[in-house]
C-alpha cells in the first residue's frame, strides 16, 4: 500500500512538472522585459561587438592563426546566455513569485516542490537551448562566423552546456533568497551577474585582468563556462591566452559541480513556499 | 469520521517574538458542512487564525485540527481536500484565465472542469483574457475559481468580496451558496455583515486576538443586546425609550399619546458594534 501510494505521487510529479514546463515558457516568453534583458541580451552584445569592432584587425593567438570579433566573442557570449537564462531571470523570477503571492498560493496547494523545480529548470533548459540555436545561428549566417565541424566538438559543447544550465539554476533559486523583497530583486541579482561578466572573460581578454582578480574570477562558475566554450569554438592555439596556456576542462568542471552541489544544499536548506513568520 | 468536527480549534495562542499577541487562547469547533464567520475589526487576529488553519503560520500554543490533521505539517494529501482563497491576490501571471484554470487542474485528484469554473464563476467571457489585464473584481472571481477547483471539503475565504460591487457580491453568495449544498464546509472572514447574516450558519467575534462570542448568526451578542428599543416623544417633545421584548404590548398600556413612535430591532451590525465598539 504504502509503495504504491508511493509510486502514484512520484509519477503525479513527474507529470505535474512537465505540465509546469510548459505554463512556464509561456509566461517567460510573454514578459517582454525578460525576453530582452535574458533571452535577447547575448544577441545584441554580439551584433554591438561585431559592429563596432568590424574594421578592427583580427585577433591573433599566434602565427598564421587569428579570428575575428565576432568569433572572439561568441563563446563568451554563450556562456552569458546560459548564466543570465539560468541565474538571473531564475533569482529574479523566484523572488517576485515569492513577493507577490504566487509561492504562497503554490504552497496551499498539492503541487509537490519537485515538480515546482522541474518546471523552473526546464524552462530555462528549453530557453537556453532556443537562446544558444539563435545565437549561433546569427553568428554563423550573419557574421561569418566558422561554426565547429567535428563531433568531438559538439559533444564538449554539450557537456558543458548541461552542467551550466543545472549550476546556474540551482544558483539561481539559492540566490532568489536574498532579495528582502520583490522590486529590489533586479537591483540585488543584476549587478552580481554583471560584475561576473566583466571579470570572467566575456567582454574583457582574462589574462588581461591582474592576477588577483583572475583568482577571484576563478572561484565564481562563469570564468569556467567561458573558457569551455572558448575550447570549443576557438582554435587549438587559443590555448596559450588562458591561464597557464591551458583549457583545464577538467578543473572546470570540477569547480561547476562544487557550485552545483553547494547550490542544490543552500536550495533544500532555504526554499520556502513563504517567508515564515515570526 | 464523519463525527469529528471539520475544524477543531483548542486553546489557540498565537504570540509574535515583540510579545504582542495576536490571538490569544481562542477556542471553537466547526462541524462539517457548516459555513462559520470569523468577525471582528482589523488587527483581530482573523487572518492570523485563519493561515494558522491554513499552514501557513505557526502557533505558539494550543492545538488545531483540519479535517484530522494539524495543519503546521505539510501534507500534499491533505492540501488536496482543502481549498484556499487569500486576503489578497497580488499574483498577475502571463497566462489566461482558461490556462490558469487547466495548470491548476492538473494538481487535483478530484478537480472541477474548466467549463464548470468559468460558468459558475461567469468568466467565460474572460476565458482568453491574461488574468494580469483583469480588473480587481475579475482577478478576484478567478480566485475564488482557484480556491473550489479541487472540490475541498473545507474552503477557506479570507475576506473573498472586498472591492466588489453591490452585484459582483450578490453573484459570490449564490455561488457560495451552491459550494454549500455541495456539503463544503467553509471558513469565513469578512468585514461586510450583511454578508456573514446572508452566508454564515454561526459567527464568532474576536478583538484583540481574544473571543467575545460564538453563537448562530442571528444569536450573535446574546437575546439581551437584540431587546427590541421602543422610542417616542411625549405631547411636551420629551424624549423616551423603552428596551422590551413585548413592543405591541408596551405601547398599547402607555395611555398618553406618543408622537415619533418607533421600533428598533438591533441589526447584526448595531449587536457587533455595540460588542467591538464598547471596548
Amino acid at each position: 500500500m504504502s509503495t504504491a501510494t508511493t509510486n502514484t505521487t512520484t509519477a503525479n510529479a513527474a507529470t505535474i512538472g512537465a505540465h509546469r514546463i510548459g505554463y512556464e515558457l509561456r509566461s517567460y516568453f510573454r514578459a517582454p522585459d525578460a525576453v530582452f534583458f535574458t533571452f535577447l541580451f547575448p544577441i545584441v552584445m554580439l551584433a554591438l561587438f561585431s559592429v563596432a569592432f568590424s574594421s578592427a584587425p583580427d585577433i591573433q593567438a599566434g602565427p598564421n592563426v587569428s579570428v575575428d570579433y565576432a568569433t572572439y566573442y561568441l563563446p563568451g557570449l554563450v556562456a552569458t546566455g546560459i548564466l543570465l537564462s539560468g541565474t538571473q531571470s531564475l533569482g529574479v523570477d523566484i523572488a517576485g513569485e515569492r513577493s507577490d503571492g504566487t509561492l504562497k498560493r503554490l504552497g496551499g496547494t498539492p503541487l509537490p516542490v519537485v515538480s515546482y523545480f522541474i518546471g523552473k529548470i526546464g524552462m530555462v533548459l528549453v530557453a537556453t537551448v532556443v537562446q544558444t540555436a539563435l545565437l549561433l545561428a546569427i553568428a554563423s549566417l550573419v557574421f561569418g562566423v566558422d561554426l565547429p565541424t567535428d563531433g568531438g566538438a559538439w559533444a564538449h559543447f554539450a557537456g558543458i552546456m548541461l552542467l551550466g544550465v543545472a549550476t546556474s539554476c540551482v544558483l539561481g533559486i539559492a540566490i532568489s533568497a536574498l532579495p528582502r523583497e520583490g522590486r529590489r530583486a533586479t537591483a540585488t541579482i543584476v549587478p552580481i551577474v554583471l560584475v561576473l561578466q566583466f571579470i570572467s572573460g566575456v567582454y574583457l581578454p582574462f589574462t588581461q585582468l591582474p592576477d588577483w582578480l583572475q583568482n577571484v574570477a576563478s572561484v565564481f562558475p562563469l570564468r569556467w563556462m567561458a573558457s569551455g566554450m572558448r575550447s570549443v569554438f576557438l582554435p587549438d592555439a587559443f590555448a596559450s591566452a588562458e591561464p597557464g596556456g591551458a583549457w583545464r576542462l577538467g578543473l572546470g568542471a570540477l569547480v561547476l559541480t562544487a557550485w552545483l552541489v553547494v547550490g542544490a544544499v543552500a536550495c533544500l536548506l532555504t526554499f520556502r513556499w513563504n517567508r515564515k513568520d515570526a | 469520521m464523519p463525527d469529528t468536527p471539520a475544524i477543531e480549534v483548542h486553546h489557540l495562542t498565537k504570540q509574535y517574538a515583540t510579545g504582542k499577541h495576536a490571538v490569544d487562547d481562542v477556542s471553537f469547533d466547526i462541524p462539517r458542512g457548516e459555513t462559520f464567520a470569523l468577525l471582528g475589526p482589523n488587527g483581530a487576529g482573523k487572518t492570523t487564525t485563519v493561515e494558522i488553519l491554513e499552514g501557513y503560520r505557526t502557533r505558539t500554543d494550543g492545538d488545531v485540527r483540519v479535517l484530522g490533521h494539524d495543519p503546521a505539517r505539510t501534507s500534499r494529501s491533505h492540501n488536496a481536500r482543502i481549498g484556499i482563497v487569500l486576503q489578497t491576490s497580488a499574483e498577475s501571471p502571463n497566462v489566461t484565465v482558461a490556462e490558469q484554470l487547466r495548470h491548476f487542474t492538473t494538481l487535483y485528484p478530484r478537480h472541477r472542469s474548466v467549463e464548470e469554473l468559468l460558468e459558475k464563476t461567469g468568466l467565460e467571457r474572460q476565458r482568453n483574457i491574461r488574468i494580469s489585464r483583469l480588473s480587481g473584481g475579475q482577478r478576484r472571481r478567478v480566485d475564488v475559481a482557484l480556491g473550489i477547483i479541487g472540490r475541498p471539503e473545507v474552503l477557506f475565504l479570507d475576506e473573498p468580496t472586498t472591492g466588489f460591487d453591490p452585484e459582483a457580491r450578490r453573484r459570490f453568495w449564490d455561488l457560495i451558496d451552491e459550494v454549500k449544498r455541495e456539503g463544503t464546509t467553509i471558513l469565513l472572514t469578512t468585514h461586510y455583515l450583511d454578508e456573514a447574516a446572508h452566508l454564515a450558519d454561526r459567527a464568532a467575534v474576536i478583538a484583540d486576538g481574544r473571543l467575545l462570542d460564538i453563537a448562530p448568526i442571528d444569536e450573535i451578542g446574546g437575546a439581551e443586546a437584540r431587546t427590541p428599543r421602543v422610542r417616542w416623544r411625549d405631547d411636551v417633545g420629551e424624549p423616551h425609550e423603552r428596551r422590551t421584548n413585548e413592543p405591541t404590548a408596551l405601547i398599547r398600556s402607555t395611555p398618553e399619546p406618543m408622537h415619533d413612535l418607533e421600533v428598533i430591532r438591533p441589526s447584526l451590525e448595531d449587536v457587533y458594534l455595540g460588542m467591538v465598539g464598547h471596548r
